[in-house]
């Protein structure tokens, strides 16, 4: 062999080992965020192949005879080509940037990242929307509307603005500091600007995935920022005014009183957040074991899993506190699961169950809200009529709402009811529902809280084809997922409520 | 005996009937709909010929076990609400008739009947009726609705029912139902059959 030849292959093989990018993917789904490890060959961006089966559960197979690597995913199948930049999905040839090569070892085969949505997406069972400028691998139906900011003047005042778009609902809260955007959204796409201007030092991504922080000047004084919709895109215009100066020159004489409508707060404070705080309720637990499949399956264990998984959900996507009524494997009495919500102030009562029915065909899921009897009906009209206001210090006045600890419901048996409505068509789209998916009931555990509440029967245990589904962590991310809809879709309601 | 008398004898004997047949009547009377003849040949309760039945209608659940049906039944011919309440409420925790099924755990029995001047009843069970529970919002619903209509729909005297167990005040069966207060009947769990 020749020297050229020999410096060509070595050349080759150095090429295929390749260059890591400049940053890794960031795989966002509904289950969170993880990094996703890509190599440069040749000016193309490389995934490993074996990397692609793991993250994806998709089984690859190599067929020398047709020169192909075979990506299977629940029978649905895709054939790319090692020699020639392109795929076959179902009939239909995909191009692709560079055809797979051999790592160094030759052990692993290394394929364009544009491989996964090209060919990938069209047999997976979600969507797969590659952007590579923002690094974001995205999978499944997520909101990750493309969020840019930029600094238009450095004044002072200095005049900032952050569009999002698609449109998204944002709440802006003002800390010392700082002004911190909340958008509503699964994860935001950014586009920051590297440095500050004048009284705003940086714009940076917050400590939650849909946060973004305007950190200000130490010689801030004043911040505001004025959230509009304007077609398809939300723009949030930031402006940051000079703190007075303590040594400066006395003032002149104060001029005449400006008119009541301008006396606006130089803050823009954002109200408390309509949730801060949510109640998990895992039915059962401890002596009391709930329903009993055939099988074995406890409705208590099932309960606990599904409320440690959507507590991680709301944890993490909403950055809103979760309180469990029970983390163990412990009997907690109906009126203990009610005080820990009523002790925590909760916003949001969500108890969970598995459902039992006398014959063993019965399935599906079905949600309850509270019914009022007739004295829960005399105490609603009671908490409406009945308000005491006292004397604070001060001088001024405090309404007490007026209303017996054991039917605190009563006052939210309308909120109770949109929220059920909620958690009804959001299981609709992920599981199967029961012949009666929406009910009223007369059930203990609600009718103590003093929040929006309802409860989630599950699926029914005593069918055995349901048994063996409840346990997998497809049904149980299935639910968790369909109740966090829910939860984001009453937060929405109850945020327009609050529009004057 | 003079002739105005007799006309107030006759008047009493007329009243007395028309009496009976009215209580006949209201004890006949259906929660909501015609209710499902379950026949007489497998029927536990059936009449025999020197005691007097009265046709009452008792809860059990459907044959998909989603719904209340209520099924006519022959009972014993009982003196007064409160016994003939009793008799209603020990045919009601029979086993169901085909093709419906039970909704009440098996074993249950009736500890006590009685009805408070407020025309609200109390049932008291034995324990079975908690214990031997299976569980799920959707049975116990069942469960304590199948006890409610069995006295309101044939009592028509009584609106609200309160289930008690073991002659305590419980707050549920299983863990759902509130049973700390007397409940009304809930039309909305009962399916009407042809």
């Amino acid at each position: 062999m020749s020297v050229p030849v020999l410096l060509l292959l070595l050349a080759s093989l150095l090429q295929a080992q390749g260059t890591p990018p400049p940053a890794p993917l960031t795989l966002v789904s509904r289950e969170g965020r993880r990094p996703v490890q890509t190599t440069m060959a040749g000016g193309q961006e490389l995934i490993a192949l074996d990397e692609v089966a793991a993250l994806f559960q998709v089984a690859v197979r190599e067929d020398t005879l047709a020169g192909g690597l075979t990506l299977t995913y629940r029978g649905r199948t895709a054939v790319v080509s090692v020699d020639r930049p392109m795929a076959s999905v179902a009939g239909r040839v995909v191009a692709l940037p560079s055809a797979p090569v051999r790592s160094g070892a030759g052990r692993r085969w290394l394929v364009p990242v544009e491989l996964l949505p090209r060919v990938l997406g069209p047999i997976y069972d979600a969507r797969i929307e590659l952007r590579r400028p923002s690094r974001l691998l995205i999978v499944g139906d997520l909101r990750v509307p493309r969020v840019t900011a930029r600094i238009d003047a450095a004044g002072p005042p200095t005049r900032a603005t952050v569009e999002i778009a698609p449109a998204a609902p944002v709440n802006v809260t003002t800390e010392a500091g700082r002004l911190l955007l909340r958008v509503d959204a699964d994860a935001l796409d950014l586009g920051l600007p590297a440095d500050g201007a004048g009284l705003i030092d940086q714009i940076r991504p917050g400590d939650q995935p849909t946060t973004l922080v305007v950190v200000l000047d130490r010689s801030a004084g004043a911040a505001r920022a004025m959230p509009s919709e304007a077609g398809a895109v939300t723009r949030v215009v930031v402006e940051v005014t000079p703190a007075a100066v303590a040594d400066a020159p006395p003032p002149a004489p104060p001029p005449a009183p400006a008119p009541e409508s301008a006396a606006v707060p130089p803050l823009l404070f954002a109200p408390r957040p309509v949730l801060q705080t949510i109640v998990i309720d895992p039915g059962h637990g401890g002596d009391d074991r709930g329903v009993r499949g055939a099988g074995g399956t406890e409705e208590k264990q099932i309960t606990l899993e599904v409320a440690r998984r959507l507590r991680a959900l709301i944890e993490a996507r909403l950055g809103v506190r979760v309180v469990l009524t029970r983390d163990d494997d412990r009997t907690v009495g109906l009126d203990d699961r009610t005080a820990a919500a009523n002790n925590s102030k909760a916003d949001l009562f969500l108890s969970l169950h598995l459902n039992a029915a006398p014959a063993a065909s019965v399935a599906g899921a079905e949600v309850f809200h509270l019914r009022l009897d007739q004295e829960g009906d005399a105490a609603r009209r009671a908490a409406d009529t009945d308000a005491v206001s006292l004397p604070v210090l001060g001088g001024a006045r405090r309404t007490i709402d007026v209303i017996r600890w054991d039917l605190a419901q009563a006052r939210h048996v309308d909120a109770s009811a949109v929220l059920a409505g909620m958690l009804e068509e959001e299981l609709r789209a992920h599981v199967t529902m029961g012949s009666r998916p929406l009910q009223e009931a007369l059930l203990r555990v609600l009718t103590g809280v003093n929040m929006p509440a309802a409860l989630v029967e599950m699926t029914y245990l005593t069918n055995a084809g349901e048994e063996g589904r409840v346990r997998s962590e497809e049904f149980q991310n299935a639910v968790a997922q369909s109740i966090f809809g829910a939860v984001l879709r009453f937060r929405a309601h109850l945020e327009a409520l609050r529009q004057p | 005996m003079t002739r105005r008398r007799l006309l107030q004898s006759a008047a009493v004997v007329l009243l007395l009937a028309l009496a009976g047949w009215a209580v006949s009547r209201g004890l006949d009377r259906l929660a909501g709909g015609p209710p499902a003849d379950a026949g007489s040949s497998a029927d536990p309760t059936a009449p025999s010929a020197d005691v007097r039945h009265i046709t009452a209608t008792l809860f059990f659940g459907s044959a998909d076990g989603q719904a209340l049906v209520g099924v006519r039944r022959e009972v014993p011919l009982a003196d007064g609400v409160v016994p003939q309440g009793r008799e209603i409420l020990t045919a009601q925790l029979q086993s169901a008739p085909e093709p419906y099924v039970s909704v009440i755990p098996q074993g249950t029995t009736l500890r006590a009947f009685y009805i408070t001047d407020r025309g609200d009843a109390f049932i008291d069970l034995s324990g079975e009726v908690s214990s031997a529970h299976g569980g799920g919002s959707s049975t116990e619903l069942l469960t304590v609705y199948a006890l409610v209509h069995a006295v309101t729909a044939n009592l028509p005297s009584i609106r609200r029912v309160q289930i008690l167990v073991d002659g305590r005040e419980v707050d549920t069966l299983a863990g759902h139902v509130d049973l700390r207060r007397p409940l009304d009947p809930d039309p909305s769990l009962v399916r009407q059959e042809p």
